[in-house]
């Protein structure tokens, strides 16, 4: 016997699309499970680019420790083995300091000025309903994770291209600590550069600001080598890249550095202070 | 094109502020409203007031049109009722949600398609609804699961996993929506959805509009296009300066003209002195206005109109060159309330 009540057909079965129910406050928002999206999304479109990373990681770099490890020394008034290996022992610190820095500018700048100036493509993402602040300190993570795989390739390079094999030695506890912190200040610097630079201007900007950035933060030379051009030791210590380049100085060599009781504070205080500019400007970006 | 007339109207008073189409705007029902502003107001820091004590109250599953010029305030609306712009004055509840108390939460029930393609460049047709789907907080196999339901939903399924890049217009505005309504929100906002798109495009995004509709999706649709407004919306607010003039179904908006017709009349003389022919001589004559070409008469009970224009032209020795008749369209509404013509933008 067939029952009265109409038995649910092919039809009838639910259709999520043809639901009108809103998923509502019923369902709240897990926002770290947002976040992570957010992150996922970043290091989907870094998968999708791998020529991208590894040009913006890989070029710079490679040259100057072609030109100063290797070129430099090898032509240079004959100065003998050991500034080969000391012309790479401070490069190295210097190239993994650098390009967590490009990473910062180019994982995390660029594409907010592009965004926010002319696609704004963020917006679907600044939709999400989670803090806007943590859209950005999404930006910043993502940007940071870059960073760290832009030192792990980066730092084989820097074993190889100078003529000489640097002095080596690696003090763990450091490297792990002061790794992420780095990586954490160069992108937070990127979001802070990406959220405060007018579009229009911002080759200009990353000429005038990035280029002593990179050049003047011990990234060629230690910080203690500075005694002779003391002006320019002192100016040094305004220069966030100093602090990363002394840092990966003490966690990788044996070089002479600045002292990690004032790295890590400086770097943390410079991570707070961008991250806390950069969320204020980014706000500012996305709700009048 | 421009514009506007000062036609000394032998017309009826504005209706003046919501008068007498309002009705269907008080409160009462049995519902929560989807929206609810209360005096919602937006001053920008140069002193430009955009938006001026607004109320609304839109119903769950109507679709109901914000319908004015540009720079009529519409965007500042939706920027305030999707928590981008924050009011100055008011309230604004989204789904029961303050938008400017807790504009995290709100945003759950929101959904957004904007004038311009936010699509995300870096990924494909499918990447830009999962990861919309994972931002809302859904599990990477219920966003997929309801990404190709939807896909299908706006006829992109053959397209999921091309470049965004590489869709026409009226593609990405489908996928735009598609996105919109992935996380299922309580309300779906549509910016100026088909401006600059092809007809046949046009005609595609007004089907998905309906389906949705039809599917119980409460939508606030954003135009400056006074046909859109009438084919698509249960209820039409007409706004202008930032402030609401008239609101109710389209059909009692045009009946607040109190004219069943509508005459384009143009002659080999200025608008100007046709309309100083005209006036006085046409029987029902509710309302009159100067276009550039022509004089638009708005009339009640059109038995004698030909008539009546063709012996008035002939007395003043005038020479027609045409008279088109229609019936009243929101346009008409519009330029009763304004004096203005929402064509001349």
């Amino acid at each position: 016997m067939s029952t009265q009540t109409p038995a649910p057909t092919a039809d009838q079965a639910p259709d999520p699309t043809a639901d009108p129910t809103p998923d509502g406050a019923d369902r709240p928002v897990n926002p770290l499970r947002a976040t992570g999206a957010l992150l996922a999304r970043d290091l989907t479109v870094l998968r999708k680019q791998p020529a991208n990373f590894l040009a913006r990681t890989i070029v710079q770099p490679t040259m100057l420790l072609f030109v100063l490890g290797y070129v430099a020394p090898t032509i240079g008034p004959g100065r003998g083995a050991d500034a080969e290996v000391a012309a790479a022992t401070t490069l190295l610190a210097g190239m993994v300091a650098m390009v967590i820095l490009f990473q910062g500018l180019f994982a995390v700048a660029m594409p907010l000025i592009q965004e926010f100036g002319y696609t704004r493509e963020i917006e679907d993402r600044v939709l999400a309903p989670i803090p806007v602040a943590l859209v950005a300190v999404a930006k910043v993570v993502a940007g940071a994770v870059q960073g760290l795989l832009a030192a792990a390739v980066v730092f084989p390079l820097a074993q190889f291209v100078p003529a000489s094999r640097p002095d080596l030695r690696i003090d763990w506890p450091v490297l792990l600590t002061l790794a992420p912190l780095a990586a954490l200040m160069c992108s937070a610097l990127g979001l802070f550069l990406g959220t405060a630079l007018d579009p229009r201007s911002v080759m200009a900007m990353f000429a005038v600001l990035l280029t002593p950035l990179l050049y003047l933060g011990c990234t060629l030379y230690p910080w203690s080598a500075l005694g002779p051009v003391r002006w320019l030791q002192v100016l040094s210590l305004v220069n966030p890249l100093t602090y990363v380049s002394e840092g990966f100085r003490a966690a990788l060599t044996p070089a002479d550095h600045l002292s990690l009781f004032v790295v890590y504070p400086v770097l943390a205080g410079f991570t707070a202070l961008l991250l806390h500019q950069g969320v204020r400007h980014f706000r500012g970006r996305v709700v009048s | 094109m421009s514009s506007t007339a000062q036609a000394p109207p032998p017309a009826p008073p504005p209706a003046s502020s919501t008068g007498a189409p309002a009705a269907a705007g008080r409160s009462g029902h049995a519902t929560p409203a989807a929206v609810r502003t209360v005096g919602l107001t937006k001053t920008y820091p140069d002193g430009i007031e955009a938006v001026r004590d607004l109320d609304l109250d839109i119903r769950p599953g109507e679709v109901f049109a914000l319908l004015g010029p540009n720079g009529a305030g519409k965007s500042t609306t939706v920027g305030m009722l999707t928590t981008s712009v924050v009011p100055t004055a008011g309230q604004a509840l989204v789904g029961g949600v303050d938008v400017a108390a807790r504009p995290a939460p709100a945003r759950r029930g929101i959904g957004v398609v904007p004038q311009r393609n936010t699509l995300d460049r870096s990924l494909t047709v499918r990447e830009n609804l999962v990861f919309h789907g994972r931002y809302f907080g859904l599990r990477t196999a219920e966003a997929r699961a309801r990404a190709d339901l939807r896909l299908a939903q706006v006829g992109l399924d053959g397209a999921a996993g091309k470049a965004v890049d590489a869709l026409s217009g009226g593609m990405a505005q489908r996928l735009m929506i598609a996105r919109a309504v992935l996380h299922r929100p309580a309300v779906l906002f549509l910016d100026e959805p088909t401006t600059g798109l092809d007809p046949q495009s046009r005609l595609a995004v007004h089907e998905i509009v309906r389906e949705l509709r039809a599917g119980g999706q409460t939508i606030v649709l954003i135009t400056h296009d006074m046909l859109e407004a009438d084919q698509l919306a249960d209820r039409v607010a007409i706004i202008d300066h930032g402030r609401l003039l008239a609101l109710g179904t389209p059909a009692e908006l045009k009946r607040s003209v109190d004219a069943d017709t509508v005459a384009a009349v143009s002659a080999d003389t200025d608008p100007a002195s046709l309309a100083a022919v005209l006036r006085g001589r046409v029987p029902g004559l509710r309302d009159l206005h100067l276009l550039p070409e022509a004089v638009l008469l708005t009339v009640q009970g059109a038995e004698h109109l030909f008539t009546s224009i063709i012996e008035a032209a002939a007395q003043a020795g005038i020479t027609l060159r045409d008279i088109r008749i229609e019936e009243p369209s929101l346009q008409t509404v519009f330029l009763h309330l304004t004096g203005k013509d929402l064509r001349d933008r």
